[in-house]
């Protein structure tokens, strides 16, 4: 099978802005993944292109991409799951600067993350030799928020990471979710201040393209939602 | 540049972060790492971390450290044994503190399954006699790994850690036996820093990257062993690389042995239980080297299935657990069937073959993480290394399933604690050597070199001649050949040449960088496999099958010299347990 991809390249030692290139592969079977197509480009046509991977399967959350018009991973999408007739358009994550070609600088999305106090805070000292307890059902509630691999394909998706900058973003809000409905955390208000703001879960208008685009398949919404119901019942 | 800091810890995986959280706050620390923190490989762990905790079932520590022991095959160092499952529990209920959402049991304590080569005496009344299956791996449904690496970074977030990801480490200063930092380049802007530090500690992971088919990520290419072993350090027991029973099948992506442990079975072409006839007591749940030769072995008597690409295969059966299980315990595993083999787990069986996965050699340390100059026991000042890409040696010639992410954390915290012990005294040692000018001529030299011979060709033809001359069977001549291609590929590697020359974000680069580090890690692991004239864990001579308990139980340390690798041994540490026939 021969297919032809459609590649955004920026060199900002070169180039003064984005552009798109064409490369055409020959034989390729249609169990490739995406990312063995970018390898194949980088390894045999063009060696300049350059793009993150690391664990092939989806799991690190390295190589987020748009490709034809999705936030996706690479290396969970495979031919056969995209229309070849016409070329597959690969881009860069958007509402993030280009560091180079597919690479973009993620500092601010991690700050973002880092915000929201992404760790468990306690107050009650636990127990000194043994584990605190929780029901399996409270730990099952947490599983689906840490399946998160931080791999940024939702936040750049919403609408409202677009229009403004200060928003704190899906990924960051289900993180505060799996702390906030973890039985175990003391943070209380400390956590839910943070994300009650106009820059917070209120800028969620559930567009949902945050669900559509999830390789890990998370119903974020759905979690966004339950955090704004908890934030609404402390105050009434 | 330089910066100076009181400690660096090369690498943030489940080591280098569980080592970062343990330093003092009083001393400078920094973490470096060529991939963001939470894409370290840990993340892709799946199947769990063991402590005997007795959670649901009687279980303690000395079975557990039994089950290593005879695991190992009887090369991992006993003391260093007792001192991990003894610190097990302490261990996991630690993160469990930290905030790992573990899966609970009925009584809302952390839930455990069975994994292979861990048992415990069928009566506890003789603790030598039949042994059965026990459960003792802790895990998070089937993303036991993803967990931990994410609960490790957040606790390193509230501890405020000094972070530069994306910084490749090129080079590790070591001057009259005293470490005195490393040298790195900022992936994103080409700028070369020496990092001058009093102490630093490897936490670089694994090198599966040397074999075709691997479980492991892109960026496992061994590293910081292969750094040491260029500063002329020595290496232990490379010839021992653990072969995982089950990759999926062409891709080697893991499934890991938890679909076991809940109660999935490998069947050959005809349907048969083979595991059977290896291993009658324990079966599917023996350790991983005994599994994966018996699906080898199944293979060659014409039992397994043909795939398009020509290789053949066995078949993971889960099928019969039911879609609540599979969902509930194996949702992550199942889903990487259904995605890239287009197989639904809970109605057919999933095509599989041995993948490799874990190295059991590496950067000799003792049980404080202090990086070994020889086979005496010597150290060197200041060095220090923890996780997959050392060798203390608790897994010895095999590991068995769930002690490793075990061993990251035990001993990412006693490396943490023991370098808060030298950071007492310890000075910052005058730099002699200009290593920011060594690295960027490195850099340069691959930049600049016109050669004909591209990165990705030779990494192929090592990976191929890897997989089928230094795999799961070996023998002299296919170990010999080896040794002429490894000469071959390293000559050829002087006239690589490649096309981005530039100095932002250039993988490119990166990829020769960690090509010439597969080079080293593979000539360590052909020489040790060629010296070690026996079968013992997972390496097995085709010409030696038989253990030899007289010549074997000795570690080999090997040392680069200049082109010509020496090995030299060093017994192994024995408590209580004798070494006996390793029988499932
Ligand atoms: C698919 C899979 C499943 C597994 N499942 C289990 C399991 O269920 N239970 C279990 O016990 N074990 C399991 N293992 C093994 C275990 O996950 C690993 O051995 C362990 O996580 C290694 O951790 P580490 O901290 O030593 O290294 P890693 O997590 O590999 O981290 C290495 C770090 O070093 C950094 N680094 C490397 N080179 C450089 C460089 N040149 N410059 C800068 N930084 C560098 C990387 O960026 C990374 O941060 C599994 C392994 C695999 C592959
Ligand atoms: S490479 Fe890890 S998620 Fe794709």
């Amino acid at each position: 099978m021969d297919i032809t991809v459609r590649i955004l390249r920026y060199n900002p030692e070169k180039d003064d802005k984005p552009y798109f290139r064409e490369y055409g592969l020959k034989d390729v079977s249609p169990d490739w993944r995406l990312l063995d197509v970018l390898h194949e480009i980088k390894w045999k046509q063009d060696g300049t292109l350059t793009f993150r991977r690391s664990c092939a399967h989806g799991i690190c959350g390295s190589d987020g991409m748009k490709v034809n018009g999705k936030n996706r991973l690479a290396c969970s999408v495979l031919l056969k799951d995209l229309n070849l007739k016409k070329p597959v358009v690969i881009e860069p994550l958007p509402a993030m600067p280009i560091i180079k070609d597919l690479v973009v600088d993620m500092s601010g999305f991690f700050s973002k993350y880092e915000v929201i106090k992404p760790y468990l805070i306690t107050k009650t000292p636990p127990p000194p030799n043994s584990e605190r307890l929780q029901s399996n059902e409270d730990a099952e509630k947490l599983f689906e928020s840490a399946k998160c691999i931080l791999c940024g394909c939702c936040t750049t998706s919403c609408p409202s990471t677009w229009s403004n900058e200060n928003y704190i973003g899906p990924a960051a809000f289900l993180k505060a979710y799996r702390f906030a409905f973890d039985t175990r955390d003391e943070a209380g208000d400390e956590r839910l201040d943070i994300i009650d703001n106009p820059d917070g879960v209120w800028r969620c208008h559930t567009i949902f393209n945050c669900i559509e685009t999830c390789p890990k398949e998370i119903n974020i919404t759905w979690h966004i939602s339950q955090l704004k119901k908890r934030i609404s019942s402390r105050e009434m | 540049m330089v910066k100076n800091y009181d400690v660096i810890i090369i690498g943030a995986g489940g080591a280098g972060l569980r080592a970062a959280v343990e330093i003092p706050k009083e001393y400078s620390c920094a973490v470096l790492s060529k991939v963001f923190p939470p894409r370290s490989h840990t993340g892709t762990a799946q199947g769990g971390v063991c402590a005997a905790l007795g959670n649901m079932e009687d279980d303690n520590w000395e079975n557990h450290a039994f089950d290593t022991v005879k695991g190992s095959d009887y090369l991992g160092d006993q003391d260093a044994i007792e001192t991990m499952c003894k610190d097990a529990i302490r261990a996991v209920i630690e993160l469990e503190h930290m905030g790992l959402p573990f899966s609970r049991n009925e009584d809302g304590k952390i839930a455990q399954r069975k994994f292979g080569g861990h048992t415990k005496p069928a009566d506890p009344n003789d603790p030598y006699g039949k042994r059965i299956p026990v459960m003792r791996a802790c895990y998070s449904a089937d993303r036991t790994g993803h967990v931990m690496l994410q609960t490790l970074y957040e606790n390193c977030i509230k501890n405020k850690v000094d972070f530069y990801s994306e910084f490749f480490v090129t080079d590790l200063i070591v001057e009259d036996n005293v470490c005195k930092g490393v040298a790195a380049f900022d992936i994103a802007t080409g700028e070369v820093t020496v990092f001058h530090a009093k102490a630093v500690m490897l936490a670089t992971g694994g090198y599966g990257r040397v074999f075709r088919i691997t479980s492991n990520a892109h960026v496992g290419t061994g590293d910081g062993t292969a750094l040491v072993y260029r500063n002329g350090l020595p290496l232990e027991d490379m010839e021992f690389f653990q072969f995982h029973p089950t990759g999926l099948w062409r891709l080697g992506i893991l499934v890991s042995e938890a679909a076991r442990g809940e109660g999935g079975i490998l069947k050959n072409k005809d349907g048969e239980r083979f595991m059977q006839r290896y291993a009658p007591t324990v079966m599917d749940l023996a350790p991983r080297d005994m599994v994966s030769r018996a699906i080898i072995s199944e293979i060659r008597e014409g039992r397994g299935i043909k795939g398009s690409d020509g290789t053949d295969y066995v078949l993971l059966d889960v099928s019969h657990l039911g879609k609540k299980v599979i969902d509930e315990k194996l949702p992550e595993i199942t889903g990487f069937a259904r995605t890239y083999l287009g197989v639904e787990p809970t109605k057919e069986p999933i095509p599989i073959q041995p993948t490799a996965h874990y190295a059991m050699g590496g950067i000799p340390a003792n049980v404080n993480c202090e990086v070994l100059a020889d086979e005496k026991g010597n150290t060197v000042k200041g060095l220090y290394a923890a996780g997959e890409c050392a060798c203390v040696s608790v897994h010895g010639g095999n590991r068995l399933g769930t002690n490793s992410l075990l061993d990251i954390v035990v001993f990412g915290r006693r490396g943490g604690k023991a370098i808060g012990e030298f950071l007492k005294t310890a000075e910052h040692a005058e730099i002699k050597s200009k290593p920011e000018e060594k690295t960027k001529e490195k850099i340069k030299s691959v930049l600049n070199n016109t050669g004909t011979e591209k990165v990705y060709k030779l990494r192929t033809e090592l990976q191929e001649w890897m997989m089928e001359k230094c795999g799961i069977f070996r023998n002299e001549t296919d170990l010999k050949a080896m040794v002429d291609k490894l000469g071959e590929l390293k000559e050829r590697y002087k006239s690589i040449s490649i096309e981005d020359k530039g100095t932002v974000f250039n993988t490119d680069l990166m990829e020769a960088l960690e090509l010439e580090n597969l080079l080293a890690n593979a000539e360590a692991t052909v020489y040790g496999a060629l010296n070690r004239k026996e079968s013992r864990g997972a390496h097995t001579r085709e010409d030696f099958p038989k253990r030899d308990d007289d010549n074997g139980m000795k570690h080999s340390f090997i040392f680069e010299n200049g082109g010509s690798p020496e090995i030299k041994l060093k017994p192994v540490t024995i408590t209580k347990y004798k070494p006996m026939e390793r029988k499932y």
